[in-house]
């Protein structure tokens, strides 16, 4: 096929119609309002719905809603708004209902700024709500695997009936890249027969619910998604290694970032001093295994973790090696992104070049 | 071959759009493209540029800290970004509006004087289209014959008038470049 150009908010939007999104419900912000003005135009030409809530609480409540009746449903918005449909999202997770929430990162904290920033990796992977609970978290590094990952982590959702976030940055929303139109592996996705979605009077009612007064009952809870957490590991990791085979130094980076340490990476490589890059693609769940094998190589002297934030990922990181090896941090928050010669020296500086 | 062009200039004269065109055509030809802009409030009314990288290998980052092309449509850009083009680069510079001349020696420059252009052409908002034909000139980064094929995609039914005035206006800009 073709290839077109497109940005990277409005391939998200498309890539969400083209796996069969039909609801989306959202509420203004900069860097990610091509999300929303795409579908506003799109959705009542395949029979869905936008509707524009009156806040990002009601918008997420909005998903929870057409999540219980078996709908394909996205919302998406930025940092700060992110943050306010936190409440949503456990509610959500605990009901065990399928969704995508797009989350354009943007300077923090607090209100911050609209530039690039990677600082909501500890609120996505962690779970920003309340509870033990996990989202399955995709990070695309250009927009070609933006709009895969989005068609994606809709059949994520409806395999284990958990919320998918999808966390890129401004950058990523904003920039323009050729890409071909591609679908996911197909996956036998479960019918959903817990949806609210009437009974035709063949069936007993479906209730959706997050409220399990009984502590025995929140127990069972708890244990099932944990189980189903545990098969999330299992199935669903995702990473990619490039550069050197037998590496001196190994940088750990994802999303935008990755792409400004694939650039130090290839500068370090054409100096003589072999790098490789480590691209987390799930951040959650984290590809541990596979990272603690490239670090533990014979000669990595280094792994450097390379973030637009102050260092969050760079736990995972650590608990990753093991204390196998000395784990760095490199980067900043606030919205500046390093530049790859940056990265190079503070890497050269780490290995005492 | 990369080329890593930075275009700037106000709000409102087209520069994104001068991206978008030199990406798309590059895409066509068979490169690597990616189109950056900057973001940020500045697009409602101050400077606003954007990074456009082409390139026959997979482009690593879409950030361009030195451009090989500079395209200033404003005295502000061109005093912003002329200390960070290559050595060897290219500068072309919106001379209607600017007057003022590029201080760098080893870089080449060439004086488009794009909006008088497009005031003789009857037209203002082809403005960023004689700089984007002095640019394909200067650089030979696309074929015109691609441009031209996707202004007659972009203007189509009662703007398809539209497609004989800009190619007018590639034209001026081209002959703009010794």
């Amino acid at each position: 096929m073709a290839k077109e150009l497109w940005k990277g908010n409005e391939a998200i939007a498309e890539a969400a119609i083209k796996a069969g999104c039909k609801f989306f419900f959202g509420y203004p912000i900069t860097p990610q309002n091509e999300i929303p003005e795409y579908f506003s135009k799109r959705l009542p030409e395949v029979s869905g719905c936008f509707l524009q809530a009156e806040s990002e609480i009601a918008a997420i409540n909005m998903v929870y809603g057409a999540a219980g009746a078996g709908s394909r449903v996205m919302t998406s918005s930025s940092s700060p708004g992110i943050s306010l449909k936190q409440e949503g999202i456990t509610y959500i997770a605990c009901a065990e209902l399928p969704a995508v929430i797009v989350n354009m990162m943007r300077g923090g904290p607090g209100l911050g700024n609209i530039a690039p920033s990677q600082a909501d990796y500890y609120q996505a992977t962690r779970g920003g709500g309340n509870g033990d609970y996990r989202t399955v978290v995709l990070a695309p590094a250009t927009i070609q695997e933006a709009t895969d990952l989005v068609q994606e982590a809709f059949d994520i959702a409806d395999m284990y009936r958990i919320p998918v976030v999808v966390l890129a940055d401004g950058m990523i929303g904003q920039m323009m890249e050729a890409i071909e139109w591609r679908t996911p592996k197909k996956r036998e996705l479960p019918k959903k027969t817990w949806a609210t979605d009437g009974t035709k009077l063949q069936r007993q009612h479906n209730i959706v619910n997050s409220l399990f007064i009984d502590a025995g009952d929140c127990t069972v809870q708890n244990q099932k998604l944990a189980k189903k957490y545990e098969a999330i590991v299992q199935n669903e990791i995702k990473y990619s290694i490039t550069g050197e085979e037998d590496p001196e130094v190994v940088f750990v980076a994802y999303g935008t970032m990755s792409r400004v340490a694939r650039a130090a990476c290839m500068r370090l490589n054409e100096q003589g001093i072999k790098a490789s890059l480590f691209r987390p693609i799930t951040l959650w769940p984290f590809p541990t295994e596979q990272l603690k094998a490239e670090a533990v190589k014979p000669n990595v002297k280094a792994v450097i973790t390379v973030e637009l934030s102050m260092g969050q990922m760079v736990d995972d990181v650590k608990i990753a090696v093991e204390g196998a090896k000395k784990v760095s941090f490199v980067g900043t928050g606030g919205g500046i992104i390093p530049t790859p010669q940056e990265i190079e020296e503070a890497a050269k500086k780490i290995l005492g070049r | 071959m990369t080329h890593e062009i930075i275009i700037s200039g106000f709000g409102g004269q087209g520069v994104m759009a001068i991206g978008k065109t030199i990406a798309e055509a590059g895409m066509k030809e068979g490169m690597d493209v990616s189109w950056l802009p900057s973001y940020g409030p500045e697009m409602r009314g101050g400077t606003a540029n954007c990074s456009v990288v082409l390139s026959n290998e997979p482009i690593i980052t879409p950030l361009v800290q030195n451009p090989t092309e500079l395209i200033a449509m404003n005295k502000p850009s061109l005093v912003k970004f002329e200390p960070a083009v290559v050595s060897g680069g290219l500068i072309l510079v919106n001379s209607s509006i600017i007057e003022i001349k590029a201080e760098r020696t080893d870089v080449r420059t060439a004086y488009v004087p794009c909006i008088d252009i497009a005031d003789e052409l009857g037209n203002l908002k082809v403005a960023n289209m004689v700089m984007l034909g002095a640019y394909i000139e200067a650089t030979k980064v696309v074929a015109f014959d691609m441009i031209h094929e996707m202004l007659s995609h972009i203007f189509t039914g009662p703007k398809a008038a539209l497609v004989g005035l800009n190619i007018e206006a590639l034209k001026r800009g081209a002959a703009c470049i010794k």
